[in-house]
Protein backbone atom coordinates (compact mmCIF):
# COMPACT_ATOMS: atom_id res chain seq x y z
CA UNK A 1 0.00 0.00 0.00
CA UNK A 2 1.27 3.44 -0.79
CA UNK A 3 0.26 6.22 1.49
CA UNK A 4 0.77 9.72 0.30
CA UNK A 5 2.48 11.78 2.91
CA UNK A 6 2.67 15.50 3.26
CA UNK A 7 5.27 17.50 5.10
CA UNK A 8 4.61 19.06 8.49
CA UNK A 9 3.42 17.53 11.74
CA UNK A 10 1.59 14.21 11.70
CA UNK A 11 -1.40 15.72 13.45
CA UNK A 12 -2.43 19.35 13.70
CA UNK A 13 -5.51 20.39 15.65
CA UNK A 14 -6.62 24.02 15.75
CA UNK A 15 -9.61 25.48 17.55
CA UNK A 16 -11.44 22.17 17.72
CA UNK A 17 -14.95 22.41 19.16
CA UNK A 18 -17.63 19.81 19.61
CA UNK A 19 -20.91 19.77 21.52
CA UNK A 20 -23.50 17.09 22.06
CA UNK A 21 -26.75 19.01 22.16
CA UNK A 22 -26.14 21.51 24.97
CA UNK A 23 -23.11 19.74 26.43
CA UNK A 24 -19.89 21.38 25.28
CA UNK A 25 -17.29 18.61 25.20
CA UNK A 26 -14.44 20.33 23.35
CA UNK A 27 -14.14 24.10 23.70
CA UNK A 28 -11.27 25.03 21.44
CA UNK A 29 -8.56 22.40 21.49
CA UNK A 30 -5.15 23.06 19.88
CA UNK A 31 -2.18 20.75 19.66
CA UNK A 32 0.35 19.31 17.26
CA UNK A 33 1.99 15.92 17.16
CA UNK A 34 5.41 15.59 15.57
CA UNK A 35 6.04 12.71 13.20
CA UNK A 36 7.33 9.56 14.82
CA UNK A 37 6.56 10.68 18.36
CA UNK A 38 4.25 9.38 21.05
CA UNK A 39 1.78 11.97 22.23
CA UNK A 40 -0.40 11.35 25.26
CA UNK A 41 -3.71 13.07 25.76
CA UNK A 42 -4.26 12.88 29.47
CA UNK A 43 -7.55 13.53 31.16
CA UNK A 44 -10.12 12.21 33.56
CA UNK A 45 -13.26 10.41 32.43
CA UNK A 46 -15.51 12.66 30.41
CA UNK A 47 -12.75 15.15 29.62
CA UNK A 48 -13.40 14.71 25.88
CA UNK A 49 -10.49 12.46 24.97
CA UNK A 50 -12.58 9.91 23.10
CA UNK A 51 -14.51 12.62 21.31
CA UNK A 52 -11.24 14.15 20.11
CA UNK A 53 -9.97 10.78 18.88
CA UNK A 54 -13.23 10.09 17.08
CA UNK A 55 -13.01 13.40 15.25
CA UNK A 56 -9.36 12.77 14.34
CA UNK A 57 -10.27 9.34 12.96
CA UNK A 58 -13.24 10.69 10.92
CA UNK A 59 -15.88 8.93 13.00
CA UNK A 60 -17.36 12.21 14.19
CA UNK A 61 -17.66 15.64 12.61
CA UNK A 62 -16.31 18.66 14.42
CA UNK A 63 -18.50 21.71 15.03
CA UNK A 64 -15.62 24.11 14.51
CA UNK A 65 -11.87 24.15 14.02
CA UNK A 66 -9.53 22.42 11.63
CA UNK A 67 -7.86 19.07 11.99
CA UNK A 68 -5.26 17.62 9.66
CA UNK A 69 -3.87 14.12 9.97
CA UNK A 70 -0.84 13.18 7.87
CA UNK A 71 -1.45 16.44 6.02
CA UNK A 72 -5.06 15.63 5.11
CA UNK A 73 -8.09 17.54 6.33
CA UNK A 74 -10.44 15.24 8.26
CA UNK A 75 -13.49 17.17 7.10
CA UNK A 76 -12.79 17.17 3.37
CA UNK A 77 -10.28 14.37 2.77
CA UNK A 78 -11.75 11.64 4.97
CA UNK A 79 -10.74 8.88 2.60
CA UNK A 80 -7.07 9.96 2.59
CA UNK A 81 -7.12 10.30 6.37
CA UNK A 82 -8.47 6.76 6.72
CA UNK A 83 -5.69 5.51 4.45
CA UNK A 84 -3.18 7.12 6.82
CA UNK A 85 -4.50 6.02 10.20
CA UNK A 86 -5.53 3.17 12.34
CA UNK A 87 -7.80 3.36 15.35
CA UNK A 88 -7.71 1.14 18.38
CA UNK A 89 -10.80 2.20 20.23
CA UNK A 90 -11.65 2.04 23.89
CA UNK A 91 -13.18 -1.40 23.58
CA UNK A 92 -11.07 -4.07 21.92
CA UNK A 93 -12.26 -4.01 18.31
CA UNK A 94 -11.74 -7.67 17.62
CA UNK A 95 -14.10 -10.25 16.20
CA UNK A 96 -14.73 -12.73 19.01
CA UNK A 97 -15.99 -15.51 16.78
CA UNK A 98 -13.05 -15.48 14.41
CA UNK A 99 -9.58 -16.72 15.32
CA UNK A 100 -6.72 -14.32 15.91
CA UNK A 101 -5.25 -15.05 12.52
CA UNK A 102 -8.60 -14.64 10.77
CA UNK A 103 -9.01 -11.24 12.41
CA UNK A 104 -5.69 -10.08 11.01
CA UNK A 105 -6.38 -11.51 7.57
CA UNK A 106 -9.76 -9.76 7.58
CA UNK A 107 -8.17 -6.38 8.25
CA UNK A 108 -5.41 -7.00 5.69
CA UNK A 109 -8.00 -7.83 3.03
CA UNK A 110 -10.05 -4.76 3.92
CA UNK A 111 -6.92 -2.68 3.52
CA UNK A 112 -6.57 -4.24 0.08
CA UNK A 113 -3.11 -5.63 0.75
CA UNK A 114 -1.39 -8.43 -1.09
CA UNK A 115 -0.46 -11.54 0.86
CA UNK A 116 -2.87 -11.09 3.79
CA UNK A 117 -1.84 -14.47 5.18
CA UNK A 118 1.83 -13.56 5.43
CA UNK A 119 1.08 -10.17 6.97
CA UNK A 120 -1.08 -11.93 9.57
CA UNK A 121 1.63 -14.47 10.39
CA UNK A 122 4.27 -11.76 10.76
CA UNK A 123 2.14 -9.77 13.17
CA UNK A 124 1.15 -12.86 15.17
CA UNK A 125 4.82 -13.56 15.59
CA UNK A 126 5.64 -9.98 16.53
CA UNK A 127 2.95 -9.90 19.20
CA UNK A 128 3.69 -13.40 20.54
CA UNK A 129 0.30 -14.68 19.46
CA UNK A 130 1.47 -17.44 17.12
CA UNK A 131 0.49 -20.21 19.55
CA UNK A 132 -3.01 -18.79 19.91
CA UNK A 133 -3.38 -17.93 16.23
CA UNK A 134 -5.95 -20.59 15.41
CA UNK A 135 -7.98 -20.15 18.58
CA UNK A 136 -11.20 -18.20 18.72
CA UNK A 137 -10.61 -14.73 20.16
CA UNK A 138 -13.37 -15.33 22.73
CA UNK A 139 -10.89 -17.64 24.51
CA UNK A 140 -8.17 -14.95 24.73
CA UNK A 141 -7.19 -13.14 27.92
CA UNK A 142 -7.67 -9.38 28.17
CA UNK A 143 -4.00 -8.70 27.44
CA UNK A 144 -3.93 -11.02 24.43
CA UNK A 145 -7.07 -9.42 23.09
CA UNK A 146 -5.58 -5.96 23.39
CA UNK A 147 -2.38 -7.13 21.73
CA UNK A 148 -4.34 -8.58 18.86
CA UNK A 149 -6.31 -5.35 18.71
CA UNK A 150 -3.11 -3.33 18.38
CA UNK A 151 -1.67 -5.84 15.90
CA UNK A 152 -4.80 -5.33 13.77
CA UNK A 153 -4.13 -1.60 13.83
CA UNK A 154 -0.64 -2.17 12.46
CA UNK A 155 -1.75 -4.07 9.39
CA UNK A 156 -0.55 -2.10 6.40
CA UNK A 157 1.78 0.05 8.54
CA UNK A 158 -0.32 3.20 8.69
CA UNK A 159 1.87 6.20 9.60
CA UNK A 160 -0.46 7.43 12.37
CA UNK A 161 -2.04 5.31 15.08
CA UNK A 162 -4.69 6.31 17.61
CA UNK A 163 -4.93 4.33 20.80
CA UNK A 164 -7.90 5.28 22.92
CA UNK A 165 -7.27 4.19 26.52
CA UNK A 166 -5.34 1.11 25.41
CA UNK A 167 -4.81 -0.32 28.90
CA UNK A 168 -8.13 0.41 30.59
CA UNK A 169 -9.40 -2.78 32.18
CA UNK A 170 -6.16 -4.70 31.81
CA UNK A 171 -4.28 -6.41 34.62
CA UNK A 172 -0.71 -5.19 35.35
CA UNK A 173 0.85 -7.83 33.11
CA UNK A 174 -1.45 -6.97 30.24
CA UNK A 175 -0.61 -3.32 30.73
CA UNK A 176 3.12 -3.95 30.46
CA UNK A 177 2.57 -6.04 27.33
CA UNK A 178 0.70 -3.19 25.71
CA UNK A 179 3.31 -0.62 26.74
CA UNK A 180 5.98 -2.78 25.17
CA UNK A 181 4.01 -2.92 21.93
CA UNK A 182 3.50 0.84 21.85
CA UNK A 183 7.21 1.52 22.44
CA UNK A 184 8.15 -0.78 19.60
CA UNK A 185 5.76 1.08 17.34
CA UNK A 186 7.34 4.42 18.00
CA UNK A 187 10.80 2.91 17.49
CA UNK A 188 9.73 2.09 13.96
CA UNK A 189 8.74 5.66 13.21
CA UNK A 190 4.99 5.39 13.63
CA UNK A 191 3.27 8.42 15.14
CA UNK A 192 1.17 7.40 18.12
CA UNK A 193 -1.54 9.45 19.75
CA UNK A 194 -2.76 7.76 22.88
CA UNK A 195 -5.33 8.81 25.39
CA UNK A 196 -5.14 7.69 28.96
CA UNK A 197 -6.39 8.47 32.41
CA UNK A 198 -3.35 6.83 34.02
CA UNK A 199 -0.61 9.27 34.79
CA UNK A 200 2.12 6.63 34.96
CA UNK A 201 1.16 5.44 31.49
CA UNK A 202 1.73 8.87 30.01
CA UNK A 203 4.94 9.15 32.00
CA UNK A 204 6.20 5.76 30.73
CA UNK A 205 5.37 6.17 27.08
CA UNK A 206 4.91 9.67 25.88
CA UNK A 207 7.38 12.10 24.35
CA UNK A 208 4.88 14.87 24.92
CA UNK A 209 1.91 15.05 27.21
CA UNK A 210 -1.12 17.30 26.95
CA UNK A 211 -3.68 17.52 29.70
CA UNK A 212 -7.24 17.88 28.49
CA UNK A 213 -9.50 19.34 31.12
CA UNK A 214 -13.07 20.54 30.70
CA UNK A 215 -12.73 20.66 26.95
CA UNK A 216 -9.44 22.57 26.78
CA UNK A 217 -5.76 21.70 26.74
CA UNK A 218 -4.49 23.23 29.96
CA UNK A 219 -0.84 22.20 29.60
CA UNK A 220 1.21 20.68 26.81
CA UNK A 221 4.87 19.74 27.06
CA UNK A 222 7.46 17.08 27.71
CA UNK A 223 7.48 15.28 31.01
CA UNK A 224 10.46 17.39 32.12
CA UNK A 225 8.65 20.59 31.20
CA UNK A 226 5.54 19.52 33.06
CA UNK A 227 7.58 18.69 36.13
CA UNK A 228 9.08 22.18 36.08
CA UNK A 229 5.61 23.61 36.52
CA UNK A 230 5.81 22.54 40.13
CA UNK A 231 8.22 24.05 42.65
CA UNK A 232 11.60 22.29 42.68
CA UNK A 233 11.63 18.98 44.50
CA UNK A 234 12.90 18.87 48.03
CA UNK A 235 15.34 16.13 48.80
CA UNK A 236 14.00 13.72 51.38
CA UNK A 237 15.24 10.34 52.40
CA UNK A 238 12.51 7.73 52.36
CA UNK A 239 12.84 3.99 52.61
CA UNK A 240 11.92 2.55 49.22
CA UNK A 241 8.97 0.25 49.75
CA UNK A 242 8.02 -2.10 46.93
CA UNK A 243 4.70 -1.17 45.41
CA UNK A 244 1.98 -3.77 45.31
CA UNK A 245 2.59 -3.96 41.58
CA UNK A 246 6.25 -4.87 42.15
CA UNK A 247 5.17 -7.55 44.61
CA UNK A 248 2.54 -8.91 42.27
CA UNK A 249 4.87 -9.09 39.30
CA UNK A 250 7.66 -10.65 41.37
CA UNK A 251 5.30 -13.32 42.71
CA UNK A 252 3.79 -14.29 39.38
CA UNK A 253 7.29 -14.41 37.97
CA UNK A 254 6.85 -12.16 35.00
CA UNK A 255 10.23 -11.35 33.58
CA UNK A 256 9.25 -8.55 31.28
CA UNK B 1 -16.12 7.59 -2.30
CA UNK B 2 -14.04 4.42 -2.42
CA UNK B 3 -16.61 3.00 -4.83
CA UNK B 4 -13.98 0.91 -6.55
CA UNK B 5 -13.64 -1.22 -3.43
CA UNK B 6 -17.35 -1.61 -2.75
CA UNK B 7 -17.78 -5.12 -4.15
CA UNK B 8 -14.46 -6.42 -2.84
CA UNK B 9 -15.05 -5.02 0.65
CA UNK B 10 -18.64 -6.25 0.77
CA UNK B 11 -17.42 -9.67 -0.27
CA UNK B 12 -14.76 -9.79 2.46
CA UNK B 13 -17.25 -8.68 5.12
CA UNK B 14 -19.89 -11.10 3.84
CA UNK B 15 -17.34 -13.91 4.23
CA UNK B 16 -16.84 -12.80 7.83
CA UNK B 17 -20.57 -12.84 8.67
CA UNK B 18 -21.11 -16.18 6.94
CA UNK B 19 -18.30 -17.61 9.02
CA UNK B 20 -20.15 -16.35 12.10
CA UNK B 21 -23.24 -18.22 11.00
CA UNK B 22 -21.30 -21.37 10.19
CA UNK B 23 -19.77 -21.27 13.68
CA UNK B 24 -23.02 -20.64 15.50
CA UNK B 25 -25.57 -22.56 13.41
CA UNK B 26 -27.93 -22.30 16.40
CA UNK B 27 -29.10 -18.94 15.05
CA UNK B 28 -30.40 -20.68 11.97
CA UNK B 29 -31.81 -23.62 13.88
CA UNK B 30 -33.72 -21.40 16.32
CA UNK B 31 -34.97 -19.36 13.38
CA UNK B 32 -36.39 -22.51 11.82
CA UNK B 33 -37.54 -24.22 15.02
CA UNK B 34 -40.30 -21.80 15.93
CA UNK B 35 -42.08 -21.95 12.58
CA UNK B 36 -41.64 -25.72 12.50
CA UNK B 37 -43.15 -26.03 15.98
CA UNK B 38 -46.07 -23.84 14.89
CA UNK B 39 -46.53 -25.94 11.80
CA UNK B 40 -46.61 -29.17 13.85
CA UNK B 41 -49.04 -27.65 16.33
CA UNK B 42 -51.38 -26.22 13.76
CA UNK B 43 -51.41 -29.29 11.56
CA UNK B 44 -51.65 -31.97 14.25
CA UNK B 45 -53.49 -30.10 17.03
CA UNK B 46 -55.67 -27.29 15.66
CA UNK B 47 -55.74 -28.30 12.04
CA UNK B 48 -58.54 -30.84 12.42
CA UNK B 49 -60.84 -28.13 13.74
CA UNK B 50 -60.09 -25.58 11.03
CA UNK B 51 -62.12 -25.83 7.89
CA UNK B 52 -60.23 -24.24 5.04
CA UNK B 53 -61.92 -26.03 2.21
CA UNK B 54 -58.59 -27.45 1.01
CA UNK B 55 -57.66 -31.09 1.26
CA UNK B 56 -54.65 -30.85 3.58
CA UNK B 57 -54.02 -28.20 6.19
CA UNK B 58 -50.24 -28.20 5.78
CA UNK B 59 -50.90 -27.29 2.17
CA UNK B 60 -52.99 -24.36 3.31
CA UNK B 61 -50.78 -22.89 5.99
CA UNK B 62 -47.26 -23.38 4.59
CA UNK B 63 -47.09 -19.92 2.92
CA UNK B 64 -47.85 -18.22 6.26
CA UNK B 65 -45.27 -20.39 8.01
CA UNK B 66 -42.65 -19.36 5.45
CA UNK B 67 -43.35 -15.69 6.16
CA UNK B 68 -43.08 -16.32 9.91
CA UNK B 69 -39.72 -17.98 9.25
CA UNK B 70 -38.46 -14.84 7.55
CA UNK B 71 -39.91 -12.57 10.25
CA UNK B 72 -38.11 -14.49 12.97
CA UNK B 73 -34.95 -14.79 10.86
CA UNK B 74 -34.50 -11.06 10.43
CA UNK B 75 -34.45 -10.50 14.17
CA UNK B 76 -31.00 -12.11 13.99
CA UNK B 77 -30.04 -9.62 11.31
CA UNK B 78 -30.79 -6.81 13.74
CA UNK B 79 -29.02 -8.77 16.48
CA UNK B 80 -25.82 -9.29 14.47
CA UNK B 81 -25.73 -5.66 13.40
CA UNK B 82 -26.33 -4.55 17.00
CA UNK B 83 -23.41 -6.66 18.24
CA UNK B 84 -21.08 -5.08 15.67
CA UNK B 85 -22.23 -1.60 16.67
CA UNK B 86 -21.83 -2.35 20.36
CA UNK B 87 -18.35 -3.84 20.13
CA UNK B 88 -15.56 -1.75 18.74
CA UNK B 89 -15.39 -3.60 15.44
CA UNK B 90 -17.89 -1.31 13.73
CA UNK B 91 -15.78 1.75 14.54
CA UNK B 92 -12.69 -0.06 13.37
CA UNK B 93 -14.30 -0.73 10.00
CA UNK B 94 -15.53 2.86 9.75
CA UNK B 95 -12.05 4.23 10.44
CA UNK B 96 -10.52 2.06 7.71
CA UNK B 97 -10.12 2.93 4.04
CA UNK B 98 -13.08 0.82 2.93
CA UNK B 99 -16.33 1.57 1.15
CA UNK B 100 -18.37 2.50 4.22
CA UNK B 101 -21.68 1.21 2.92
CA UNK B 102 -20.20 -2.25 2.42
CA UNK B 103 -20.46 -2.83 6.19
CA UNK B 104 -24.24 -2.58 5.91
CA UNK B 105 -24.55 -4.49 2.65
CA UNK B 106 -22.58 -7.40 4.05
CA UNK B 107 -25.16 -7.72 6.83
CA UNK B 108 -28.01 -7.49 4.35
CA UNK B 109 -26.56 -10.23 2.13
CA UNK B 110 -25.85 -12.40 5.17
CA UNK B 111 -29.48 -12.02 6.17
CA UNK B 112 -30.59 -13.22 2.73
CA UNK B 113 -28.34 -16.27 2.92
CA UNK B 114 -29.35 -17.15 6.51
CA UNK B 115 -33.06 -16.81 5.70
CA UNK B 116 -32.69 -18.89 2.57
CA UNK B 117 -31.21 -21.73 4.62
CA UNK B 118 -33.99 -21.51 7.24
CA UNK B 119 -36.65 -21.45 4.52
CA UNK B 120 -35.21 -24.57 2.92
CA UNK B 121 -35.16 -26.35 6.31
CA UNK B 122 -38.81 -25.42 6.97
CA UNK B 123 -39.78 -26.48 3.46
CA UNK B 124 -38.12 -29.88 3.92
CA UNK B 125 -40.02 -30.47 7.16
CA UNK B 126 -43.25 -29.48 5.38
CA UNK B 127 -42.50 -32.06 2.70
CA UNK B 128 -42.06 -34.70 5.41
CA UNK B 129 -45.42 -33.65 6.85
CA UNK B 130 -47.12 -34.29 3.56
CA UNK B 131 -46.87 -30.99 1.72
CA UNK B 132 -47.09 -31.64 -2.01
CA UNK B 133 -47.26 -29.28 -4.97
CA UNK B 134 -47.48 -29.62 -8.71
CA UNK B 135 -45.86 -26.23 -9.14
CA UNK B 136 -43.52 -26.11 -12.11
CA UNK B 137 -40.24 -24.26 -12.50
CA UNK B 138 -41.94 -20.97 -13.31
CA UNK B 139 -44.17 -21.15 -10.22
CA UNK B 140 -41.24 -22.07 -7.96
CA UNK B 141 -39.24 -19.18 -9.37
CA UNK B 142 -42.16 -16.86 -8.68
CA UNK B 143 -42.42 -18.14 -5.08
CA UNK B 144 -38.66 -17.73 -4.64
CA UNK B 145 -38.82 -14.22 -6.10
CA UNK B 146 -41.58 -13.09 -3.75
CA UNK B 147 -39.88 -14.61 -0.72
CA UNK B 148 -36.64 -12.92 -1.80
CA UNK B 149 -38.33 -9.53 -2.04
CA UNK B 150 -40.13 -10.05 1.26
CA UNK B 151 -36.87 -11.03 2.99
CA UNK B 152 -35.00 -8.10 1.47
CA UNK B 153 -37.72 -5.65 2.55
CA UNK B 154 -37.84 -6.99 6.13
CA UNK B 155 -34.03 -7.12 6.26
CA UNK B 156 -33.75 -3.41 5.56
CA UNK B 157 -36.45 -2.87 8.14
CA UNK B 158 -34.34 -4.88 10.62
CA UNK B 159 -31.31 -2.71 9.88
CA UNK B 160 -33.03 0.25 11.58
CA UNK B 161 -33.36 -1.31 15.08
CA UNK B 162 -29.97 -2.97 14.55
CA UNK B 163 -28.41 0.48 14.21
CA UNK B 164 -30.43 2.33 16.83
CA UNK B 165 -31.22 -0.19 19.59
CA UNK B 166 -29.85 0.47 23.05
CA UNK B 167 -29.97 -3.18 24.15
CA UNK B 168 -29.97 -6.67 22.69
CA UNK B 169 -33.63 -7.09 23.60
CA UNK B 170 -34.53 -3.87 21.83
CA UNK B 171 -32.68 -4.99 18.73
CA UNK B 172 -34.64 -8.20 18.32
CA UNK B 173 -38.02 -7.36 19.90
CA UNK B 174 -39.18 -5.38 16.88
CA UNK B 175 -39.76 -8.63 15.01
CA UNK B 176 -42.46 -9.89 17.41
CA UNK B 177 -45.28 -7.92 15.79
CA UNK B 178 -44.05 -9.07 12.40
CA UNK B 179 -44.18 -12.70 13.54
CA UNK B 180 -47.70 -12.08 14.81
CA UNK B 181 -48.97 -10.42 11.65
CA UNK B 182 -49.67 -13.68 9.75
CA UNK B 183 -52.19 -14.67 12.46
CA UNK B 184 -54.29 -11.68 11.47
CA UNK B 185 -54.30 -12.69 7.83
CA UNK B 186 -55.45 -15.44 5.54
CA UNK B 187 -52.40 -17.51 6.56
CA UNK B 188 -54.13 -19.89 8.99
CA UNK B 189 -57.89 -19.42 8.54
CA UNK B 190 -59.92 -17.96 5.69
CA UNK B 191 -60.56 -14.27 6.34
CA UNK B 192 -64.32 -14.62 5.76
CA UNK B 193 -64.62 -16.38 9.14
CA UNK B 194 -63.38 -13.27 10.98
CA UNK B 195 -65.58 -10.53 12.51
CA UNK B 196 -65.94 -7.34 10.43
CA UNK B 197 -63.16 -4.99 11.63
CA UNK B 198 -60.63 -7.83 12.00
CA UNK B 199 -61.53 -9.09 8.57
CA UNK B 200 -61.12 -5.62 7.10
CA UNK B 201 -57.65 -5.38 8.63
CA UNK B 202 -56.70 -8.89 7.58
CA UNK B 203 -57.72 -8.36 3.99
CA UNK B 204 -55.80 -5.12 3.64
CA UNK B 205 -52.49 -5.95 5.26
CA UNK B 206 -49.48 -7.14 3.27
CA UNK B 207 -49.32 -10.70 4.59
CA UNK B 208 -52.70 -11.73 3.16
CA UNK B 209 -51.85 -10.81 -0.41
CA UNK B 210 -48.42 -12.43 -0.17
CA UNK B 211 -49.86 -15.61 1.40
CA UNK B 212 -52.62 -15.80 -1.20
CA UNK B 213 -50.11 -15.37 -4.01
CA UNK B 214 -47.75 -18.09 -2.76
CA UNK B 215 -50.67 -20.40 -2.00
CA UNK B 216 -52.06 -19.82 -5.48
CA UNK B 217 -48.67 -20.58 -7.04
CA UNK B 218 -48.28 -23.80 -5.04
CA UNK B 219 -51.80 -25.04 -5.83
CA UNK B 220 -51.84 -23.63 -9.35
CA UNK B 221 -55.01 -21.71 -8.69
CA UNK B 222 -55.63 -18.42 -10.49
CA UNK B 223 -53.91 -15.65 -8.51
CA UNK B 224 -55.63 -12.59 -9.91
CA UNK B 225 -54.54 -9.22 -8.60
CA UNK B 226 -53.05 -10.59 -5.39
CA UNK B 227 -49.61 -10.93 -6.91
CA UNK B 228 -49.52 -7.25 -7.89
CA UNK B 229 -50.73 -6.15 -4.46
CA UNK B 230 -48.14 -8.45 -2.88
CA UNK B 231 -45.36 -7.04 -5.07
CA UNK B 232 -46.46 -3.49 -4.37
CA UNK B 233 -46.34 -4.12 -0.61
CA UNK B 234 -42.92 -5.74 -0.77
CA UNK B 235 -41.39 -3.06 -2.98
CA UNK B 236 -43.09 -0.30 -0.99
CA UNK B 237 -41.81 -1.59 2.35
CA UNK B 238 -38.39 -2.16 0.79
CA UNK B 239 -38.08 1.40 -0.50
CA UNK B 240 -39.30 3.06 2.70
CA UNK B 241 -37.18 0.80 4.93
CA UNK B 242 -34.11 1.31 2.72
CA UNK B 243 -34.45 5.09 2.84
CA UNK B 244 -34.90 5.18 6.62
CA UNK B 245 -32.10 2.66 7.17
CA UNK B 246 -29.72 4.67 4.99
CA UNK B 247 -30.58 7.91 6.77
CA UNK B 248 -30.06 6.21 10.14
CA UNK B 249 -26.74 4.79 8.97
CA UNK B 250 -25.49 8.15 7.68
CA UNK B 251 -26.38 9.67 11.01
CA UNK B 252 -24.47 6.95 12.85
CA UNK B 253 -21.28 7.30 10.82
CA UNK B 254 -20.98 11.05 10.63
Amino acid sequence: MTTRTAAGPAIRVQGLEKSYKTLQVLRGVDFEVARGSIFALLGSNGAGKTTAVKILSTLLKADAGTVTVNGFDVATQGGDVRESISLTGQFAAVDEILSGRENLVLVARLRHLKNPGRIADDLLDRFSLTDAAARKVSTYSGGMRRRLDIAMSLVGNPPVIFLDEPTTGLDPQGRIEVWQAVKELADQGTTVLLTTQYLDEAEQLADRIAILHEGRIIVNGTLAELKKLLPPAEVEYVEKQPTLEDVFLALVGDKR
Amino acid sequence: MMAKHFFGDTNVLLGRSLRHIARSPDTIITTAIMPIAMMLMFVYVFGGAIDTGSDSYVQYMLPGILLITVASGISYTAFRLFLDMKGGIFERFQSMPIARSSVLWAHVLTSLVANLISLVVVLLVALLMGFRTNAGVAEWLAVAGILFLFTLALTWLAVIPGLTAKSVDGASAFSYPLIFLPFLSSAFVPTNTMPGPVRAFAEHQPVTSIVNTIRGLFTQQPIGTDIWIALAWCVGILIVAYIFATITYRRRIS
